[in-house]
């Protein structure tokens, strides 16, 4: 295949990484003034991006040797990631212009070039378009972590974040190394075809070293400790990027791996996969119940709804993978909008407040508010008539077919454990007494719009958008097998 | 006959400077005898036939480590006399790490003779006909060339990142502006004065 037509499977990539550079020209030479302008731009470039997902871009197969793929199951992650990427830009500048400043420039460019490694972790198709892909998306997330520097929890955040993930990255290294060492190949199809052959030890071990590194990207148990210090320091735009794009990128980079590259081997991977699904929803449910604040909450929040994603590669099967980006989108909706939503939340001062308790009472002083956050939170515990029901049915559904009804039933008692911190929340939010000091009132329309989308797509509403998701996510898992 | 000669001069000359790091008295004399440590080691891997490698410890590790090494031993007030005072303290750490080395390299010697680990073929098997730095500028710039890139960005992004969260402007610096300098007309530096006899000149 020619450069040029390896070339034009990657324009969304392209596009972002140029852009990147033209917006650092203009940070560099406009200064910290231009920063809500080149948050804008990066907006665009992700809305342009996503456009050329509709080209070759979009379903070309692989390119560059089979070093990357560009297939449907990348543009539905992509067209994901995007959307999460460009909202976390968009609510940036007014949170940091109400706690103080510190919005700068590089904000956006960061979230650029961390979206390009995000689009060449879910492209790759080869090991070391995985870990450049992949280490590309985590150098960007550390500095955004610690991006207000002068935030102690912030630059904490940043400094955990730095040193678990060059931990993790060293341990998914090694596998690489171990699994380049005895296939021979860092092509997927390559180590699919070794691995058919039959899986020696050094193969198993390698396996599952990378299992292990990437597990700790989506932070599912037991490789989840970094999640809620890093969600509770990090400045709660970089928070909600955290929790939704990347979270997205490592699920179908996962997926990638386990179904195009050790396809074979599923057998053997499949108890990893059931260990970190079952675990991540029970701790992620469990472990919620005692927290105070809402950071930290949704942070065990998203363990959860990891393992409750990974179900659905622990079917194996095409539905199942289905079911898995399925649920991937609604969590994004569900997610941003919870998160948007904490930003809401600050006092007198727009200082942001992060208690539960503050909550209290909310549906007098705010009721729209208190809505958008009773809808979020009966979508994440997955309460039939809102949308976050529909992906955990898929998920189960997958599993039941694949006759794994004993995991299903297990998997269903625990989102019931999980059902009871986000109805407290509920509780919190309607029945409590009003909190002494009510928030402040809203101050982004922009802000309210999206909170809005988000309400309208996990809403009831959102069953209208079955058959498109049913399609396209369909697609995208046949793609993988 | 003449590779024998440069190999016996650069070997002799890598264990002569290697020696004379760590003898030196002087710190910088130390750096300096590594940075010849390095030239002739880089000379050796010539003589091997990986001048790629050679190019990378004389831009590497001449050019950026020992530099640095340089640097901060300069900067470091460091009192080696003192660091030296402990060496019969550490005289039996030492011997064991020697006697450790010792028995891994007798024992990676033994392991040689029987042949390599039976592995995977590779991705990329080195021609035997083309050098090895064209062999490597091939892939990285043909095959690879995609995370060739993909590593550019990331070097990017640790750039702007370290800007990020170490850079900040301080008032009250005097930095040099080009363009007031210029802009700076005789009138407003200059001004012509009389004085009367016998006073001096006000400023």
């Amino acid at each position: 295949m020619s450069m040029t037509a390896s070339l034009a499977l990657t324009v969304p990539e392209l596009i972002l990484s140029v852009g990147a550079l033209l917006l650092l020209l203009v940070a560099a030479f406009g200064g910290d003034g231009f920063a809500r302008a080149i948050g804008w731009g990066a907006v665009a470039l992700f809305a342009a991006a996503g456009f050329a997902l509709t080209g070759p871009a979009g379903n070309g197969g692989p390119g560059f040797d089979g070093l990357y793929i560009a297939d449907s199951f990348a543009a539905f992650a992509k067209l994901l990631i995007y959307i999460a990427a460009a909202v976390s830009v968009a609510v940036a500048p007014g949170f940091f212009a109400r706690t103080g400043g510190g919005y700068r420039a590089e904000y956006p460019v960061l979230i650029l070039l961390s979206g390009v490694g995000m689009g060449m972790m879910v492209s790759a198709g080869d090991l070391l378009t995985l870990y450049v892909g992949l280490e590309l998306q985590s150098l960007s997330a550390y500095v955004l972590a610690s991006f207000l520097r002068r935030d102690t929890r912030s630059a904490e955040a940043g400094l955990k974040y730095f040193v678990l993930g060059a931990l993790a990255s060293g341990i998914l290294l090694y596998g690489i190394s171990l699994l380049y060492g005895f296939t021979g190949t860092t092509l997927f199809a390559g180590i699919s075809d070794s691995l058919a052959k039959g899986m020696g030890t050094g193969q198993m071990f390698g396996m599952v070293f990378v299992f292990a590194g990437l597990a700790f990207k989506i932070s599912a148990v037991p490789f989840h400790m970094w999640t809620p210090d890093v969600y509770e320091g990090a400045p709660t735009p970089v928070t909600a990027f955290f929790a939704s794009a990347p979270k997205v990128a490592g699920m179908a980079l996962l997926l990638r791996v386990a179904i195009e590259a050790m396809g074979s081997g599923t057998d053997a991977w499949r108890q990893i996969v059931v260990f970190a699904a079952l675990a991540s929803t029970i701790l992620g449910a469990v472990a919620a119940i005692g927290q105070t604040s809402m950071k930290r909450l949704l942070a065990y929040s998203s363990i959860n709804n990891v393992g409750f994603a990974l179900f659905g590669l622990a079917a194996g099967s095409a539905e199942g993978v289905a079911a898995t980006m399925t649920y991937m989108a609604v969590y994004i909706a569900m997610t941003l909008g919870s998160f948007i939503c904490v930003l809401q939340m600050r006092d007198r001062d727009g200082q942001p407040v992060e208690t539960i308790a503050s909550l209290s009472g909310l549906s007098r002083s705010r009721p729209g508010l208190a809505a958008a956050f009773a809808i979020f939170m009966f979508s994440l515990a997955g309460i039939p008539p809102l949308f976050g029901f529909w992906p955990k049915f898929l998920v189960f559904d997958a599993l039941v077919r694949a006759g794994f009804w004993p995991l299903a039933m297990v998997g269903i008692a625990t989102s019931v454990i999980g059902a009871f911190y986000y109805l407290k929340i509920v509780k919190t939010i309607y029945f409590d007494d009003p909190a002494p000091t009510p928030f402040a009132p809203a101050a982004s329309k922009l802000e309210g719009g999206l909170i809005t989308l988000a309400a309208l797509a996990v809403s009831p509403l959102g069953y209208l958008a079955i058959p498109l998701l049913d399609a396209t996510s369909m697609a995208a898992a046949r793609a993988l097998f | 006959m003449i590779q024998t000669i440069a190999f016996y001069l650069f070997a002799a000359l890598v264990v002569a400077s290697g020696t004379l790091t760590i003898l030196a008295r002087n710190p910088v004399h130390s750096v300096l005898w590594l940075i010849l440590a390095f030239f002739n080691a880089a000379g050796l891997m010539i003589l091997v036939g990986a001048e790629f490698i050679a190019m990378l410890l004389v831009i590497v590790y001449v050019g950026a480590v020992a530099v640095l090494f340089l640097f901060v031993v300069m900067m470091l007030d460091i009192d080696f006399a003192e660091l030296r005072a402990g060496f019969a303290q550490y005289l039996p750490f030492g011997i064991l790490l020697v006697l450790v080395l010792a028995a891994e390299m007798i024992f990676a010697i033994g392991a040689w003779k029987a042949g390599g680990i039976d592995m995977g073929s590779r991705i990329a098997p080195t021609p035997s006909e083309v050098p090895n730095i064209e062999a490597i500028g091939t892939l990285i710039y043909t095959r690879y060339l995609y995370i060739f890139e993909g590593a550019g960005l990331i070097l990017l992004v640790a750039l702007v990142g370290a800007i990020v969260l170490t850079h900040r402007t301080r008032g009250g610096v005097k930095a040099q502006n080009v363009t007031a300098q210029n802009m700076r007309r005789p009138e407003d530096a200059i001004r012509n004065v009389k004085p009367a006899v016998g006073q001096g000149v006000e400023l």
